[in-house]
Order: C-alpha cells, then sequence, then structure tokens
C-alpha cells in the first residue's frame, strides 16, 4: 500500500521514509529546474529574499509543456536530477525537505539529506501525460520569463512518487537492482 | 525537374511535429507491451504498465507524451530532380516554430549553449540534409529530448579493439547511464565513418523501426547480443531493476579509415518518436 504524503513535507516526516517505499503526495509543491536553481542560489549568495519559501517544501524538477485550454497544467513528467546538484544542498540546508526527480544523484546532496533530513523521490519519466492528471492548479510565482523553466505553485492529488534515496543514504537504485540480479541468483 | 513549394514543407513540418509528439509509432508501442509481457519482476511490471496507460492517454487526448518534447531533429532526403522554390531551411523553422505553438508543445532550444536564453519558439531545427535521386521529398521529424541525449557517448576505438571494444563501449555506456536516460532505452550505435558521421550514424539509427533488424548478418547478430547483453545488466525500467532496460539496439554501419574504428552511441527513452511523410 502506498504512503500518503501532505506537502509541506516536515523533517520529522522526510526521516521516517524509507527507500522503495511508494507515495501518494497530496498539497503544495514547488516545480523549479535548471535556471531557476540558479537564480535562487545566486539569491542566496548576495544574501537576498526568495520568491518561494523553502522551509518544509517539495521540489519537482519538471519543465511542463503549455496547457491547452481547459487544462491546468500540460504533460508534466520529471527531468534528470543530477543537474540540480550543485543547487540541491544549499536549498535543503535552507528547509527544503523533499526533491522529485529521476535518476542519480551526487555524494554531496546525499550527505546534504543525511545532514538536514531531506529524501529524493522519483516519478516515472517520460510519463507525463499521466502525472499531469494528478495536477489540480499551476500558478507561476517566479521568473515568468524563464517559460517553461519558471517556478510554479502545484496543487497535486495523489501523485505517485517512489522513494529512491533517504534520509539515511539508502539508494534504491542500488538494492532495486540487487534484489532483482539476486533472484536470478546472480 | 519538379516544383515543390517551400510551404509545403512548412504544413509538413508542422504537422510531423505535433504528431511524432503525442502519438508514438505501433513499433514501439508493440515492443513496450511484448517487454511488459516477458518482464518477471513486479516492480518493473507496475512501471511498464504506467507507461503503457501515459501514452495511451497522450493518444486518446492529444497529448505530449512527454514534458520535454525535444529538439526538432528534421531529416530530409530531396530528390535532385526536385526544385523548392523557397528558402528550405527556413520552411522547416516556420513548421517547428507552428507545430510547437499551436501543438502546445515545449520550448527547449536556447539562442546560444552559453549564454543560455530561450528563443522562445523552439527553433531553430537541427536540420540534416540527404541528396537522393528521384524528384521526391521525404521529412522525417525526430523530436530528441536530451534526459537520453545527456548519456550518449562517443569512442575513437582502436582497429585492433575490433568487435568486443565495440560491445565493452556500447555496454560501459549503457551502465553508467543507469536510471538517467529513463529506461528502458533504445540504443543507436553508429560504428565507422569519422567521429561526427559516426555520430551521425548513431542519430539516423534510432529512426529505424525497433522491430526491423540491420540487413547484415554481422550486425544483425551484433544488435540481437547487445540487447541481451544490455538486459542482463539488471538496470530495469527507471533503474528500479528488472530485464527490461532496453527495447532495442538499432546499429548503422560505414565504410572508415584503414586507422579508425570510431563508435557512437546515441540514447533514446521509451518515448522514441519519429514520424515521415513524403512530398
Amino acid at each position: 500500500m502506498p504512503k500518503r504524503i501532505t506537502a509541506q513535507l516536515s523533517r520529522e516526516a522526510a526521516r521516517e521514509l524509507r527507500a522503495g517505499d511508494s507515495c501518494l503526495i497530496s498539497g503544495v509543491i514547488y516545480t523549479a529546474r535548471d535556471a531557476a536553481h540558479k537564480r535562487l542560489c545566486e539569491l542566496v549568495k548576495e544574501g537576498k529574499p526568495l520568491p518561494i519559501d523553502l522551509k518544509d517544501s517539495i521540489i519537482y524538477f519538471v519543465g511542463p509543456t503549455p496547457a491547452k485550454p481547459g487544462q491546468a497544467i500540460g504533460s508534466a513528467g520529471p527531468t534528470t536530477s543530477y543537474r540540480m546538484d550543485a543547487y540541491s544542498p544549499t536549498l535543503i540546508a535552507l528547509g527544503q525537505t523533499g526533491m522529485i526527480g529521476k535518476g542519480k544523484r551526487g555524494d554531496e546532496v546525499v550527505a546534504a539529506m543525511k545532514q538536514h533530513g531531506a529524501v529524493y523521490f522519483g516519478a516515472i519519466g517520460g510519463c507525463g501525460a499521466l502525472l499531469s492528471s494528478c495536477i489540480k492548479s499551476a500558478e507561476v510565482v517566479a521568473y515568468e520569463d524563464l517559460g517553461a523553466e519558471a517556478i510554479r505553485r502545484l496543487e497535486v492529488v495523489d501523485l505517485p512518487v517512489t522513494v529512491i534515496i533517504d534520509s539515511e543514504g539508502n539508494n534504491l537504485y542500488k538494492s532495486g537492482r540487487e534484489e532483482y540480479l539476486a533472484s536470478l541468483g546472480r | 525537374m519538379r516544383e515543390i513549394d517551400a510551404s509545403l514543407i512548412t504544413d509538413a513540418v508542422k504537422r510531423l511535429s505535433i504528431e511524432a509528439n503525442c502519438h508514438l509509432t505501433d513499433d514501439i508501442k508493440y515492443c513496450i507491451a511484448s517487454a511488459r509481457e516477458r518482464e518477471e519482476w513486479g516492480a518493473a511490471r507496475e512501471i511498464l504498465d504506467r507507461i503503457i496507460e501515459n501514452y495511451t492517454i497522450a493518444d486518446e487526448m492529444d497529448q505530449p507524451v512527454c514534458q520535454d518534447t525535444g529538439v526538432a531533429c528534421v531529416f530530409l532526403k530531396i530528390g535532385q530532380d526536385v526544385h523548392v522554390t523557397g528558402d528550405i531551411s527556413e520552411a522547416v523553422n516556420e513548421g517547428v516554430r507552428r507545430g510547437y505553438s499551436e501543438g502546445y508543445l515545449r520550448k527547449s532550444v536556447v539562442a546560444d549553449p552559453l549564454e543560455r536564453v530561450n528563443t522562445g519558439d523552439n527553433t531553430p531545427a537541427m536540420i540534416y540534409y540527404e541528396l537522393v535521386p528521384g524528384d521526391k521529398l521525404e521529412i522525417t521529424v525526430a523530436p530528441k529530448g536530451f534526459g537520453s541525449e545527456n548519456m550518449s557517448r562517443i569512442a575513437m576505438l582502436r582497429p585492433s579493439d575490433g568487435i568486443e571494444g565495440v560491445k565493452d563501449f556500447v555496454l560501459k555506456t549503457v551502465e553508467e547511464a543507469g536510471p538517467n536516460p529513463c529506461p528502458p532505452i533504445v540504443v543507436g550505435v553508429g560504428i565507422g565513418g569519422t567521429f561526427d558521421k559516426a555520430a551521425y550514424l548513431a542519430k539516423r539509427a534510432l529512426l529505424r523501426p525497433v522491430d526491423v533488424r540491420n540487413e547484415k548478418p554481422l550486425y544483425r547478430a551484433l544488435e540481437e547480443e547487445l540487447l541481451e547483453a544490455i538486459n542482463s545488466l539488471g538496470i530495469g525500467p527507471q533503474g528500479f531493476g528488472g530485464r527490461t532496460t532496453a527495447l532495442a539496439v538499432n546499429i548503422e554501419e560505414y565504410p572508415t579509415h584503414i586507422a579508425g574504428l570510431p563508435v557512437a552511441v546515441n540514447i533514446n527513452c521509451h518515448v522514441t518518436r519519429h514520424k515521415t511523410e513524403v512530398l
């Protein structure tokens, strides 16, 4: 049975999740990818206020397609996360507790997750049409000039994700593959 | 000499851009569905079910299968007896502009690789021209996502590395990519030519239907052996473990220099998209 998660996500709740857990996320999350992460971290460096409150936040690494008339958002699946590795430790230190993306993460990100209590979720890459149906509203809250890369506030209901890396550093990419190969006797 | 008005190219590229992004071809759908039937690992089967559900929704709603609607790779085979009235590359770019705007597709192109300002209309396209005999003009639009493009690699092997060297390089590239390119993947391999020609062959290999093998027995056997080897790695759909790491390995080969053995690996995800029209 999937675990139900409400966003915002507290440090304590993040620490309870384990790699391999299937989860359904409901509540408010934010989108950001390469260009938005760069701008956020530049503001942090300059000591300036950020356009979103990072405390207990979940950030979805996604650049959606434009919404057709009558849609909240277009297709909206995850982008590859390692491109955010240079920025995620800074945002986690400032209160971010969850990331949704796909693909491997660097050691520096996992170290920040363990130190502060944060979790890395995977959504199914290449399933943007399916995931779009879980997003009930989308509003640009910063960097409109970036188009698909703008920061959006999303209201989601039962967004299906899997914990890939937990706050203890356990990694589903490693354990899932090992279990499968062990089942073949290898 | 047959005259073709450039506006017909624009119309075709517009249609193909939308069609390719919202509707996968039957060969790839069939390949995913049969991989689902063969997959024995439960978690992997569940992911393949979601992938099938996703392309079904995209078909029904004319919705992009993936939010990365790619950079538009446009392959033109121009008959030598065709004369196009107007600017061909501008006609292609206008088709991309209209298709990506009217089709609600994502604009993912920046005008400069270092300055990185979005062009806002997904142009310019990556255009590949080929002159062929005849009086037809064939247009293929293949939107290419960058999650998988970023995991692509090229190697200038030594002739002494031979077929074993090629196998090792392809497997190493897929292993290092791991979960990043959204497996199950389609692997395009270019062998021979020059540095750039090998990369082009690898990209062109991804246009071949996944159920059509290389005509030469040597390369057909290599495609089959590599697919089996990749699907023994255990990476599985999304990298969560399982058999189905790749759906197909497509190899294109070309003559090369006595001193070289170029090998390029261009990776595509399960959202392998291409549509063709002939004018």
